[in-house]
C-alpha cells in the first residue's frame, strides 16, 4: 500500500507541470494582457497615460518577456509560495485570497455534511419503500430542488426573510465584524448566517446525492448476500446498514475526487447574489479582468486538490472495499 | 411416552404473487411431512414453486408474494410447535427461527456471500444473533466448523474474503455459516448446480456426513434426479405450484406411476441408452427444416473432402494476471490451453469435456477468433481449400466469420435484452449484407420455424421468453448464416432436465439435417455421450483423452476421466456414488493422478494409443523423452 500511496504522489508532479502550463497558455490566448485593459478603460476615461511610463509598468511585470520566460518565472515562483501579484488587487495573489479562502472551506465543508446528513436517510428510505407515497413524494422534493437554480432559491430566501422575518440575511456576517478581527462574536455571527448559503448550495447535491444512492442501492438490495443474510436472521436496519448500503458507497467515496475542487469554485453565482465573501467571486472577476496571475494560482490550486481528491478517493475506495485492494487487474 | 412430531408439516399451503394488482398463485395448496433427521427432495422444473415454498418456510419470500392459505407447522427438538405461515416475516419470533433453528444454502455460493466481508464475520454474525458467547469462543466455534466443512486451512479462510475462494470452497463456507448454530432443518436450494461434478460429489458427500453428525433434518430443493437418488429418502415432485406424486424415494425411483415423474425420467441423459434411442422430452417440438435443405444439399455436393474441417496443432494461450497488493508489480500467468492439437472431421459432432478452467472456453473463443493464439495453427479446411486462421485480417476476416456459428451458455446474457427477436435474428444478415430486408424478414421467420417456435414471437423480446425458448432463439441465430461448424459452449447446463432434452433432440437432428460439424462443449459427460461421436477430455489446458464415444465411455483409461465419469450422479437407486473415491482427492490435479499419468508443470507428456483412435496423455520419463510417442502423435510441453 505504501509504495503504492508514493508511486502516486510522484505521478502527481508531472501531471501538475502539464495542466499549470495548460492553465498559462490558456489564460494568454485572449488577446492583449492586463496593461491593455487598464489603458483601454483610463482612455475611455478621458485619461491619457505617457507611454514611457507604460513600457516602465510593463518591464516591471515582466509582461515584455518572451512567454516561456513568463511562464518559467510564475511556475517556480509557485514552488516557494510567490503566486504572483495581483494587477487589480495591487496586492500579492496570496493575500487577495487569504481570508475568502478560510470562509469558502467553512461553507463547503457545512454543505457536505447537510448534503450527507439530509441525503442518506433519504435515499435509504426511499429505495427500501420503492414505489410508495413516501418515495415518489421525496422523489418529487427532491426534483425540484434539482432543478431550481440555486441563485433563484438565494433570491426567494432573501426576499422572504426580508418580508416575513424583517432580516438582511446576505453576506456572512454583520457589517461591523467585516475588517475586525476574529473574536467569539464574529464567529458567533457567521453562524447565524451561515445556514442560508449551505441551504442554497447544498440544496441541488442533495437532490443528486438522493437519487444516486437510491439507484445504488436498488441495485444490491436484491442481490442473493442480502437474501443470505435474512435467512441468518439479521434484523432488517442492520442488514440494510451492513451489507448493501456498504456495497453501494463505492459510488460515494469515488466523488470525493470532484468534491475537494467544488469546495473552492463552486457556487460562484450564489456567492455573487448573496454576497458571500468566498473566493467564487474573485476567480471570476480575475478571469474577466486578465488578472492573470490571481487567475492562474487560482486554477492551478483547484487542479492540485482535483489531484490530491482523486488520491483520497482511491486510497479510500481500495481500503473500503476487498475486491479493488485485492483483486487488483484480475482480468486478462 | 412422548408422541413424535414431524419437524415440519405443511398443510394446504398456497402462496400467490401480486402482478400489477392480479394475484398469481405461485404454490397451489401443497401438504408436506418432513421428520426429524431425514432427507426430502423436493423436485420440480423451474418456475414450478419449489424454492417459493422454501421461502414461505424461512419467512424470507419477496415483497410482492404472500402466503393465502394453510399452515407451516415447525416442531424444532424439544420446543412447541410454532405455526410460521402465521408469524410476521420481520417479528422477532421469526428471526430467532431463521438462521437458528432453520437454514438455507443457495445455489451461486459466489453472489450469495457479501463481497466486502470475511468468511469469518460473516459466519460468526450468525452465532451472535442467536447466542450469547463469548468473542474469541466465537472464533474457536467458526473455526472448528470451518474444519468440519472441510476447508484444509481454517484459520486463513476465517479471514479470506469470498472471492479469494473457489466455486467449491465458496459453497463449503455457506454450508459452515448456514450450520453453525447447528440448525434441526437445513433448506438446500439447488446446493450444487453451479458446482463442476466432482465438486459437486464431494458437497453431497459433505451434507450427508453432516447431516449425520448434526442430525438435522433436510430439505433438498434440485431439479436433478440424479442428486436426488444419491441424497434423498422421500421425494415430492412438484409442477406449476402442485404436487404430482410423493412419497420415499424408493418407491417413486422403482415404480414412477404419474405421467409427469415418468415423463422426467425420460428426458434425462444417461450412459445405457441405445444407438439412435432419443430422449423424450415432455414437450416435443416440431422443427421445418426445408427451407435450409436445399442450401445444404448443394453444400454436400461441392464438399466431398478429405481434409478434416479443423484441424488444430500444437495451440498455446497463456494469461497474465496481477496478483497480489495494489502494486500489481507480481505477473503470474496462467495457461490456460497448452499445446493442444486436434482434428474434428468434416459433419462430425466432436464432443470436449472438461472442469471449469479447464480451457475448454478459452479454445473455443480461440477456434471463433475473438483471442489471438500465443502459438500454434488452426486450419480451417472447406471446400477443399485450407484457411490459416491466424493470418486471416480485416474483410477477409470478416467474411470469414460467416462459416462459424457460436451458441453460449446462459441464454438471459446472449440476447440483447432491447431488441425484438425478429432483429437479433436479422442483425447477422444486416452485418453480412445478406439479402435485402424482405428477404431477410422472411429468413427471420425461417429460422424460428427451423428451431420449432411459431413466427409471433418475432415481435417480442426476449425476457418474455422461457429459458429454453431464449436457448433456441440462441440457436436459431448462430444457424443464421448457415455456418458449416456449430460451436457450442455449454448450450444446456442453464435448462431444466426437459427443456434440456428438447434442445438436445433438436441440435441433434439439425445436424444431420444441415450436415454441420459440431464442437460441443460441456462439463456433463453424459450429455456429450448423446450428442457427440468423438470425446476430448480436457485438464488444465491438455487434452487428456481422446476417442470415439463408445472408447471413451466403455473404457475409460486416464485417471480423470475415469474421476469424472464416478463423480456423475446418476438416477439410479442401484448405482450410488461412490463416495469414497471422490472425496479427499484434487482430481484435477495433474501430479496426483497415477503413474503413468502423473505430471509434473514442466514435464513433457504424449500420446498413447490404447485401441484405434483412442488416445491417452501420458507423462514422459527423463530417459525416454527423446523418443517420439507411439501413436505417431506430437511430443509436446
Amino acid at each position: 500500500m505504501l509504495p503504492y500511496i508514493g508511486r502516486r504522489i510522484l505521478m502527481m508532479i508531472p501531471t501538475l507541470i502539464v495542466i499549470s502550463f495548460i492553465i498559462f497558455v490558456i489564460i494568454q490566448l485572449p488577446p492583449g494582457d492586463y496593461l491593455e485593459s487598464y489603458i483601454s478603460e483610463l482612455e475611455s476615461q478621458g485619461e491619457s497615460i505617457d507611454p514611457a511610463q507604460i513600457a516602465a509598468l510593463r518591464a516591471q511585470y515582466g509582461l515584455d518577456e518572451p512567454f516561456l520566460v513568463q511562464y518559467f518565472t510564475w511556475a517556480t515562483g509557485m514552488l516557494h509560495g510567490d503566486f504572483g501579484y495581483s494587477f487589480e488587487y495591487g496586492l500579492p495573489v496570496s493575500e487577495v485570497v487569504g481570508d475568502r479562502l478560510f470562509l469558502t472551506v467553512v461553507i463547503s465543508i457545512f454543505t457536505i455534511v447537510f448534503t450527507w446528513m439530509i441525503a442518506f436517510p433519504i435515499g435509504m428510505y426511499t429505495a427500501t419503500h420503492q414505489y410508495s407515497w413516501g418515495d415518489y413524494g421525496l422523489t418529487l422534493v427532491g426534483f425540484l430542488g434539482l432543478a431550481t437554480p440555486n441563485f433563484l432559491l438565494a433570491l426567494v430566501m432573501l426576499y422572504f426573510a426580508n418580508v416575513t422575518f424583517g432580516i438582511s440575511i446576505g453576506g456572512l456576517m454583520d457589517p461591523e465584524y467585516l475588517d475586525a478581527d476574529w473574536s467569539w462574536d464574529k464567529f458567533v455571527s457567521i453562524l447565524q448566517h451561515l445556514w442560508i448559503p449551505v441551504i442554497v448550495i447544498g440544496t441541488s447535491g442533495t437532490a443528486a446525492m438522493i437519487r444516486r444512492l437510491r439507484a445504488n442501492l436498488l441495485d444490491e438490495l436484491h442481490k442473493p448476500y442480502v437474501v443470505t443474510g435474512r435467512a441468518k436472521g439479521v434484523p432488517p436496519f442492520k442488514l440494510l446498514v451492513k451489507y448493501p448500503l456498504r456495497v453501494s458507497l463505492n459510488f460515494f467515496v469515488a466523488d470525493i475526487g470532484s468534491m475537494l475542487p467544488s469546495i473552492i469554485s463552486g457556487a460562484e453565482i450564489v456567492a455573487v447574489v448573496l454576497s458571500l465573501p468566498t473566493t467564487g467571486p474573485i476567480l471570476i472577476a480575475a478571469l474577466q479582468s486578465q488578472d492573470m496571475y490571481l487567475a492562474g494560482s487560482f486554477l492551478m490550486f483547484l487542479a492540485l486538490l482535483t489531484v490530491i481528491g482523486v488520491l483520497i478517493s482511491d486510497i479510500a475506495l481500495a481500503l473500503l472495499d476487498p475486491r479493488i485492494r485485492l483483486e487488483g487487474g484480475r482480468a486478462a | 411416552m412422548q408422541v413424535i412430531k414431524p419437524l415440519l408439516a405443511i398443510r394446504d399451503l398456497a402462496v400467490e404473487f401480486n402482478l400489477h394488482g392480479t394475484p398469481v398463485p405461485a404454490v397451489k395448496g401443497i401438504s408436506l411431512t418432513l421428520w426429524p433427521g431425514r432427507t426430502l427432495a423436493l423436485v420440480g422444473e423451474s418456475g414450478s414453486g419449489k424454492t417459493v415454498t422454501s421461502q414461505a418456510i424461512l419467512g424470507i419470500l419477496p415483497a410482492n408474494a404472500r402466503i393465502s392459505q394453510g399452515e407451516i407447522l415447525f416442531t424444532p427438538p424439544n420446543s412447541e410447535t410454532v405455526d410460521i405461515a402465521a408469524l410476521n416475516p420481520n417479528s422477532q419470533a421469526m428471526r430467532e427461527i431463521r438462521g437458528d433453528k432453520i437454514s438455507i444454502i443457495f445455489q451461486e455460493p459466489m453472489v450469495s456471500l457479501s463481497p466486502m466481508h470475511t468468511i469469518g464475520n460473516q459466519i460468526t454474525e450468525a452465532i451472535r444473533l442467536h447466542r450469547d458467547i463469548p468473542k474469541a469462543e466465537e472464533k474457536q466455534l467458526c473455526i472448528e466448523m470451518l474444519t468440519l466443512a472441510g476447508f484444509p486451512k481454517p484459520e486463513q479462510a476465517f479471514n479470506a474474503y469470498p472471492f479469494e475462494l473457489s466455486g467449491g470452497l465458496r459453497q463449503r463456507a455457506m454450508i459452515a455459516m448456514a450450520l453453525i448454530c447447528h440448525p434441526a432443518l437445513l433448506i438446500a436450494d439447488e446446493p450444487t448446480t453451479a458446482l463442476d461434478v466432482t465438486v459437486q460429489a464431494q458437497i453431497l458427500h459433505l451434507i450427508k456426513s453432516l447431516q449425520q453428525k448434526l442430525g438435522m433434518a433436510v430439505l433438498l430443493i434440485t431439479h436433478d434426479l440424479g442428486v436426488v437418488a444419491n441424497m434423498a429418502d422421500d421425494l415430492v415432485v412438484m409442477y406449476h405450484g402442485e404436487i404430482m406424486e410423493s412419497g420415499p424415494s424408493e418407491t417413486l425411483f422403482r415404480a414412477p406411476r404419474h405421467p409427469y415423474l415418468q415423463a422426467l425420467f425420460a428426458a434425462v441423459p444417461h450412459f445405457d441408452m441405445k444407438p439412435g434411442e432419443r430422449l423424450r422430452p415432455i414437450r416435443e417440438i416440431d422443427h421445418e427444416t426445408s427451407p435450409f435443405r436445399q442450401s445444404a444439399a448443394k453444400k454436400e455436393q461441392i464438399q466431398p473432402q478429405s481434409a478434416p474441417h479443423l484441424s488444430i496443432t500444437n495451440l498455446s494461450k497463456s494469461f497474465g494476471s496481477r496478483k497480489g497488493s495494489l502494486l500489481g508489480s507480481e505477473q503470474t500467468t496462467t495457461r490456460a490451453v497448452c499445446d493442444l492439437s486436434l482434428d474434428i472431421g468434416v459433419g462430425e459432432s466432436f464432443g470436449l469435456v472438461g472442469e471449469s478452467g479447464c480451457g475448454k472456453t478459452t479454445l473455443s473463443k480461440m477456434l471463433m477468433g475473438a483471442l489471438k493464439p500465443d502459438s500454434g495453427s488452426i486450419i480451417y479446411s472447406s471446400r477443399n481449400t485450407p484457411i490459416d486462421l491466424g493470418s486471416l485480417q480485416g474483410e477477409e476476416l470478416r467474411q470469414f466469420r460467416r462459416r462459424i456459428g457460436l451458441v453460449f451458455q446462459d441464454p438471459h446474457g446472449a440476447l440483447n435484452p432491447r431488441m425484438t427477436i425478429m432483429n437479433i435474428l436479422r442483425e447477422p444478415l444486416v452485418i453480412h449484407k445478406f439479402g435485402n430486408e424482405q428477404s431477410q424478414r422472411q429468413r427471420a421467420k425461417d429460422l424460428l420455424a427451423l428451431v420449432g417456435l411459431s413466427p409471433r414471437f418475432l415481435n417480442r423480446y426476449p425476457h418474455s421468453l422461457s429459458g429454453g425458448q431464449r436457448q433456441r432463439v440462441s440457436i436459431a441465430r448462430a444457424l443464421a448464416l448457415e455456418p458449416e461448424l456449430l460451436i457450442l459452449d455449454e448450450p444446456v447446463s442453464a435448462l431444466d432436465v426437459s427443456v434440456q432434452a428438447q434442445v438436445l433432440n433438436l441440435l441433434k437432428d439439425l445436424q444431420q439435417e444441415l450436415g454441420m460439424t459440431y464442437l460441443f462443449v460441456s462439463h456433463n459427460i453424459a450429455v456429450v455421450d448423446y450428442i457427440a461421436d468423438r470425446i476430448g477430455v480436457m485438464c488444465r489446458g491438455r487434452l487428456v483423452e481422446v476417442g470415439r464415444r463408445e472408447q471413451i465411455l466403455r473404457n475409460p483409461i486416464h485417471p480423470y476421466t475415469r474421476a469424472l465419469m464416478a463423480a456423475i450422479p446418476y438416477p439410479d437407486l442401484d448405482r450410488p456414488l461412490d463416495f469414497q473415491r471422490i472425496i479427499g482427492s484434487n482430481y484435477s490435479d495433474p501430479q496426483s493422478w497415477d503413474s503413468p499419468y502423473a505430471h509434473g508443470p514442466e514435464q513433457h507428456t504424449e500420446w498413447q494409443e490404447v485401441s484405434e483412435n483412442h488416445l491417452v496423455r501420458v507423462a514422459v520419463t527423463a530417459t525416454e523423452s527423446t523418443t517420439a510417442g507411439t501413436a505417431g502423435a506430437e511430443v509436446s510441453l
